[in-house]
C-alpha cells in the first residue's frame, strides 16, 4: 500500500469533560520507525488504544492500514506491550505456540540464545531474554506494523541493541513501527521523534526540535556544594550532573546575582536540556501557577 | 577509609554455589553521586544490599558507618502499603530513635521538599508510582544519613518524577552524604561523579562517565551497512561498528556515548569467554 501505515487524524478523545487527547495528527509511513514521547498522562496510551481499536475517538479518525482498526486490520499488526503480555506458567516455546494459534498460523521455531530456552518457564528466563521472546511472539505472523511500548526498559546496553538490531531490520524490510518511551536511549533509536504534553501534541522532528523552546543554565564553579545550596535556597529547580549544577527554564541573570551575593564565582553556559528536562519544563508551564 | 568515603574492595559475595559478586572495588566519597549500572541480574542489589549490611562479604573488604547511620531504599520501593504516610513516616522514624520535635520537624522539611506535604494521610499503597518513589526516598533520608543506599529510586517512575527525585539526591549530596544509587538507565549513570557497570556479577568498567568513555579501545565508526556484524549496532537508521586497531583508512570515527562505549566492553567480555572456552 502507499498511504501511511498507521494515521491519526485530528484525533480527540475526552472523558466527561477532561480532555485526554486533543487534536493530534500524526502518521507513520512504511519503513520508518516513530518515537512517541511524553510524560504519565500525557496522552499517548490513550492515542495508542484508539490507533488499536481498542477505545472509540470522540473526534477525529485514527487510522490502521488504510482503515478502521477493526479484526482484520489488527491481525497484520504486532504489539509488544511494557508488560511483555507473555505467560509466565509456560514455557518460551508455548507461548510462541499459543500466539501462532491466536493468529491462525504455525508457530515459528526460536533462534539464536532464545533456542536454549525453548522448554524453560518463562518466569525462569531473564528479563533480556524474556523481552526478546516477547518480541519473536509479536514477529510471528508477520505484521505490517509494530507497536512497542518501552521495548528495551530495564535491559543492559548490549542486549538493548541486539533488540534494536531486530526492530531495525523490520523497517528496513518496509514496516511501519510506532515505539512509546520517555528514555533517551530508546527515543535515539527513531527515525522520528512526536512529544505530547497534556493531551496535545506540542513539538516533532529530531531530538533537537523536540527540545527546542526549553534551555538549562549550567554553572560550573570549584565548589559544586556551595551553589547548589545557594539556588537551592532561592527556591530554583537545581540539579546535578556529575559537579556540574543545571537549572531548567532559569534567567541567567537572576543566578549570577544569587551567585554574587553569595559570593561565588562561576562559569555560566546556556545548554540543551535532556527530554525529560523539557518534559519537566513542559508540566511546570501547563500547571496553574502556584 | 576516612573523610566520608565508604566503599567495597576486593568483595566477593556468594550465595551456595553461585558466585553473585567477585572481586568488585568500589569508592564511595562524600558530595557525590556514584551510579551502579546493569542489567537485570548484573549483580547491583547483592552490592547495594551488602553495603547496607544485609548480606556478609564471603572474601574482601566493606566500610561503611554503623547501621545507624546508612539510609537504604531498597528496589521494592522501601515503604508500606498499608500505612498512610504519616504513620510511614513515625514508623520508620521510630525505628532509627527519632520522636517528638526532631523528627516532625525532618519529616515536614523532607516530604515538603518532596511536594508530599499535602498526602501526609493517604496510604502509601494509593500513592502514584512517582509519589512512592518520593516517599521511599525520603523514608531512607529521615536520620540524616552519612551513606545513602538507593536500589534502582527511578526504575518505572514517570520522566518528571524521576527529574524531582534526582534533584531530591542531588540535594542529599550537596548537605555532605555519601550517595550510592543502582540504575538501568545510561543516561542516569552519565550525571553521576563516577560510575561502576556490572556484568554478571563482575566489574565491566569504572570510573567517571568522562574516563570510562575515553577508555575506549580503538574506535567506532559510523557506516550504512555492517561489515562485521558481530562488532556492530543501530543507531537509528545507521550501522555502528567497533575497529579495535582504529578506523579503517579514511573513514571517520565518531566521538562514542556511554551506551556505546558499554557495549563495545560487553562485546569483548563475550569475546574473551569464547576463546577460554
Amino acid at each position: 500500500m502507499s498511504g501511511p501505515l498507521l494515521r491519526a487524524d485530528h484525533l480527540t478523545r475526552r472523558f466527561g469533560s477532561f480532555v485526554a487527547v486533543d487534536d493530534v495528527s500524526f502518521a507513520v509511513a512504511a519503513g520508518e520507525v516513530v518515537g512517541l514521547l511524553g510524560a504519565n498522562g500525557a496522552g499517548k496510551t490513550t492515542v495508542l488504544r484508539m490507533l488499536l481499536g481498542l477505545l472509540e475517538p470522540t473526534d477525529g479518525l485514527a487510522d490502521l492500514l488504510g482503515g478502521p482498526p477493526d479484526r482484520s486490520a489488527r491481525a497484520r499488526l504486532g504489539y509488544v506491550p511494557q508488560s511483555l503480555g507473555l505467560y509466565g506458567e509456560l514455557t518460551a516455546w508455548e507461548n510462541a505456540e499459543f500466539s501462532a494459534q491466536a493468529y491462525g498460523g504455525a508457530a515459528v521455531p526460536l533462534t539464536g540464545p532464545l533456542a536454549d530456552q525453548a522448554d524453560h518457564l518463562v518466569s525462569d528466563i531473564g528479563l533480556g531474554l524474556q523481552r526478546q521472546l516477547a518480541f519473536h511472539v509479536a514477529l510471528q505472523h508477520r505484521p505490517d506494523v509494530l507497536v512497542l511500548d518501552e521495548p528495551t526498559s530495564g535491559v543492559e546496553p548490549l542486549a538493548r541493541a541486539r533488540l534494536w538490531d531486530i526492530v531495525r531490520a523490520q523497517a528496513d524490510h518496509g514496516v511501519g513501527i510506532l515505539v512509546t518511551t520517555h528514555y533517551m536511549q530508546e527515543a535515539r533509536q527513531c527515525d522520528r521523534l512526536l512529544l505530547m504534553s497534556r493531551g496535545r501534541l506540542v513539538a516533532s522532528g529530531s531530538e533537537a526540535d523536540i527540545v527546542a523552546g526549553t534551555r538549562v543554565v549550567e554553572i560550573i564553579a570549584s565548589s559544586w556544594t556551595a551553589v547548589f545550596a545557594a539556588l537551592s535556597s532561592a527556591s530554583l529547580p537545581v540539579s546535578l550532573a556529575g559537579r556540574t549544577v543545571r537549572v531548567v527554564d532559569a534567567d541567567p541573570h537572576r543566578i549570577e546575582a544569587i551567585l554574587d551575593k553569595a559570593g561565588i564565582s562561576a562559569e555560566l553556559r546556556s545548554v540543551s536540556p535532556t527530554i525529560e528536562e523539557r518534559m519537566t519544563a513542559l508540566a511546570r508551564e501547563a500547571a496553574p501557577s502556584s | 577509609m576516612t573523610d566520608g568515603t565508604y566503599g567495597v574492595k576486593d568483595l566477593y559475595v556468594t550465595f551456595g554455589r553461585n558466585r553473585a559478586l567477585e572481586d568488585v572495588t568500589l569508592a564511595i566519597p562524600a558530595r557525590q553521586i556514584t551510579a551502579v549500572v546493569g542489567g537485570d541480574g548484573a549483580g547491583k542489589s547483592t552490592l547495594m544490599r551488602t553495603l547496607a549490611g544485609r548480606y556478609a562479604p564471603s572474601a574482601g573488604l566493606v566500610a561503611a558507618p554503623d547501621a545507624r547511620r546508612i539510609g537504604y531504599q531498597s528496589a521494592a520501593s522501601g515503604s508500606w502499603a498499608d500505612l498512610t504516610v504519616g504513620e510511614n513516616v513515625a514508623f520508620v522514624g521510630a525505628s532509627y530513635g527519632l520522636s517528638g520535635e526532631r523528627l516532625a520537624r525532618r519529616a515536614e522539611e523532607l516530604l515538603g521538599r518532596a511536594g508530599l506535604g499535602d498526602v501526609r494521610d493517604r496510604l502509601a499503597g494509593d500513592l502514584s508510582g512517582g509519589m512512592r518513589a518520593k516517599l521511599g526516598f525520603c523514608l531512607a533520608m529521615l536520620h540524616e544519613p552519612d551513606l545513602l543506599i538507593l536500589d534502582e529510586p527511578t526504575t518505572g517512575v514517570d520522566p518528571v518524577s524521576r527529574v524531582e527525585v534526582w534533584r531530591l539526591i542531588s540535594e542529599a549530596a550537596a548537605d555532605g552524604a555519601s550517595v550510592v544509587l543502582a540504575t538501568t538507565y545510561m543516561d542516569e549513570a552519565e550525571r553521576a561523579a563516577s560510575l561502576l557497570v556490572l556484568e554478571n556479577g563482575r566489574t565491566l568498567l569504572s570510573g567517571s562517565p568522562e574516563d570510562v568513555v575515553a577508555s575506549l579501545p580503538g574506535a567506532i565508526v559510523e557506516t550504512t551497512a555492517a561489515r562485521r556484524p558481530e562488532f556492530s549496532w543501530r543507531r537509528g537508521s545507521a550501522h555502528r561498528e567497533w575497529w579495535p586497531a582504529g578506523a579503517p583508512e579514511g573513514e571517520a570515527t565518531i566521538r562514542p556515548d556511554l551506551e556505546d562505549v558499554v557495549i563495545v566492553a560487553s562485546l569483548r567480555e563475550l569475546q574473551t569467554h569464547r576463546g577460554v572456552r
